[in-house]
């Protein structure tokens, strides 16, 4: 079976004032769908431009990205990305924001009536329904975020991109956005590939945890799969053998194998 | 306190005196005015504390000029003068005595018309070119020196060309405005287009907005800080031209008024105009600035 996503040898050079720099070398990875797959590594390996490649906000130097046996050569609606600093429209009320994405999308194709319903829906997905006609300035940052995931969620995309969505978050918001985003992947099997920098946040939601070597020319070092049943639980993880496993795996490959150099 | 006393007692005493027949109901509400003042006072203290030192200022500003320019001998008019020589010009801005005499309203009208039509195409202008020049580093680097440069030509130096150009006066008074407010427009403009966030514009490609759809939504939007504050140091310069550009262009405008005004020697009413220049220009930028607090409400504040 043809996977659903293919990342392909995939190499990127950046090129600044006459001096390049490789920053991915030869990254290949088959993604099934309805897979929740996680890519994690040290700050600067390359994982925000892996993501954009696969969004298609940037192009690979050599090799390239399949989605359902299509070449990915430019963004569009069918990879949603969910950026790292919510990136809502700052002149925009929440509802409007979300509205922006849909009337896009689904302007052709449904009624307003209809759209109208679709936002309330994405939104009340998230909680975040009675907070419609805030401005993204009179939120707090996780409620933020959810508008971002509500956006792109309503976007109904084949793929989920989220670049380290609960980075800025404090650990209570953090654990409770994690929660809500499992409940969303549990209730509509989309595929998603999430970007972190949390080893917990890694094992607890992801189907499969992709390692990144440091860079310059970062690449995958390891992929490890962690099969716990779903839904999963935090409280009762902790004492999981296969949890603890994973975590030690993955604590094991960034701070024992690949430790983090101070580039600069 | 004695004092005071006193006069609560002649209030309620004339209230009671206008409405004899009532004095059952008035004696219930000469005890509540308490209550009613201490939640007046407020209020009160807020609105004097906002008049009271711009009034005292203004009173002393005119103290001290009257007392600079009382000798008779004095080569500028005092404030009593400039009243009793240019009152109906003050009491009166929209007098029709002929086709020359006037009131000063009619003069700020016409003059405020040719500052609506070369401020309005300077607008319109500078904001498309600033877009257009703001899309590119090459055009932004490119035309920034040519902009800075005449960006600092003063408006009366642009008027001999104009005059050349365009043979008459009104339409080169026009064009005087619109080329000393342009360019604040359309440099703030450009720099607002230049500076959209990448998260932006990354927004906006994976919506895969189209030219149209990103000019409205995405860049009008997030450039309007940047484009509201061009305006409004162009409503300034604008109201500057047109004054200077009709002292020597003639016609009916308060420039013109003031030219005029000081080739047969009535002081008076030169001031009386400088009084309408400020105030008008005044109100001009308070305009601008209230549009752009409407406009980008929640753009300014992330
Ligand atoms: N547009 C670019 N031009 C030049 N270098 C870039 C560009 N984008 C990213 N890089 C470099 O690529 C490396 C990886 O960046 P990034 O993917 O953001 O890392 P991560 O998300 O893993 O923290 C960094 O060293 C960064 O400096
Ligand atoms: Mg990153």
């Amino acid at each position: 079976m043809n996977p659903y996503l293919k990342i392909d040898h995939v190499g990127i050079s950046f090129s600044r004032a006459g001096a390049t720099t490789e920053v991915l070398r030869d990254v290949t990875l088959k993604i099934q769908q309805g897979e929740y797959v996680s890519i994690i590594g040290h700050s600067g390996c390359g994982k925000s431009t892996l993501l954009n490649i696969v969004a298609g906000l940037l192009r690979a130097s050599t090799g390239g990205v399949l989605l359902e046996e299509h070449e990915v050569d430019e963004p569009g609606p069918d990879r949603a990305v969910v950026f790292q600093n919510h990136s809502l429209l700052p002149w925009l009320t929440v509802y409007e924001n979300v509205a922006l994405a849909v009337d896009k999308v689904f302007g052709g194709k449904r009624s307003r009536a209809e759209r109208r319903e679709w936002i309330m829906e994405n939104l009340a997905l998230v909680n975040m329904a009675h907070a419609k006609d805030k401005r993204p300035a009179e939120i707090s940052g996780g409620m933020k975020q959810r508008v971002g995931i509500a956006r792109a969620l309503a976007m109904e995309p084949k793929i989920l991109l989220l670049d380290e969505p609960f980075g800025a978050l404090d650990a209570l918001t953090r654990a409770h956005l994690q929660d809500q985003v499992m409940e969303i992947h549990a209730r509509l099997n989309n595929t998603m590939i999430m970007i972190t920098h949390d080893v917990d946040e890694a094992v607890l939601l992801s189907d499969r945890i992709v390692m990144m070597t440091n860079g310059p020319a970062a690449t995958i070092g390891e992929v490890l799969t962690v099969a716990l049943a779903r839904p999963r639980r935090r409280l009762e993880l902790v004492d999981n053998h296969e949890y603890n496993r994973c975590r030690a795996a993955v604590l094991e490959f960034l701070y024992a194998r690949n430790r983090f150099v101070e580039a600069a | 306190m004695a004092n005071s006393m006193l006069k609560l007692k002649t209030v309620s005493e004339g209230v009671a005196a206008a409405a004899p027949v009532a004095t059952a109901s008035v004696v219930p509400l000469a005890r509540k005015p308490p209550p009613l003042s201490a939640r007046l006072l407020p209020v009160a203290q807020k609105i004097a504390a906002a008049t009271v030192p711009p009034l005292i200022i203004a009173a002393l500003f005119l103290l001290v000029w009257e007392m600079a320019c009382w000798s008779p001998t004095s080569s500028l008019p005092p404030p009593s003068r400039v009243w009793s020589e240019a009152k109906d010009l003050i009491v009166d801005p929209f007098f029709v005595a002929g086709t020359q005499d006037i009131g000063l309203g009619w003069r700020v009208l016409t003059s405020l018309q040719r500052v609506a039509i070369g401020f309005g195409l300077a607008a319109v202008v500078g904001v498309a070119v600033g877009t257009v020049v703001g899309q590119s580093v090459w055009a932004m680097r490119g035309f920034d020196p040519l902009f800075q440069v005449l960006r600092t030509v003063p408006p009366l130096a642009w008027l001999p060309i104009s005059l050349a150009a365009f043979r008459d006066a009104s339409p080169s008074a026009i064009f005087v405005i619109f080329v000393t407010s342009i360019w604040p427009i359309l440099i703030n403009t450009a720099v607002g287009i230049r500076n959209i966030p990448q998260d932006y514009r990354n927004v906006a490609r994976v919506l895969r907005l189209n030219h149209l759809e990103f000019f409205v939504k995405i860049m009008v939007p997030s450039a309007a800080p940047y484009i509201f504050t061009g305006l409004r140091i162009g409503i300034g310069l604008a109201w500057l031209a047109i004054v200077a550009a009709e002292m020597l262009t003639g016609g009916v405008g308060i420039g013109f008024f003031i030219w005029d005004a000081w080739n047969s020697s009535r002081l008076p009413d030169i001031v009386v105009a400088l009084a309408y220049i400020g105030g008008v220009g005044f109100l001009l930028d308070r305009l601008v600035a209230g549009a752009a607090v409407l406009v980008t409400r929640g753009t300014a504040s992330n």
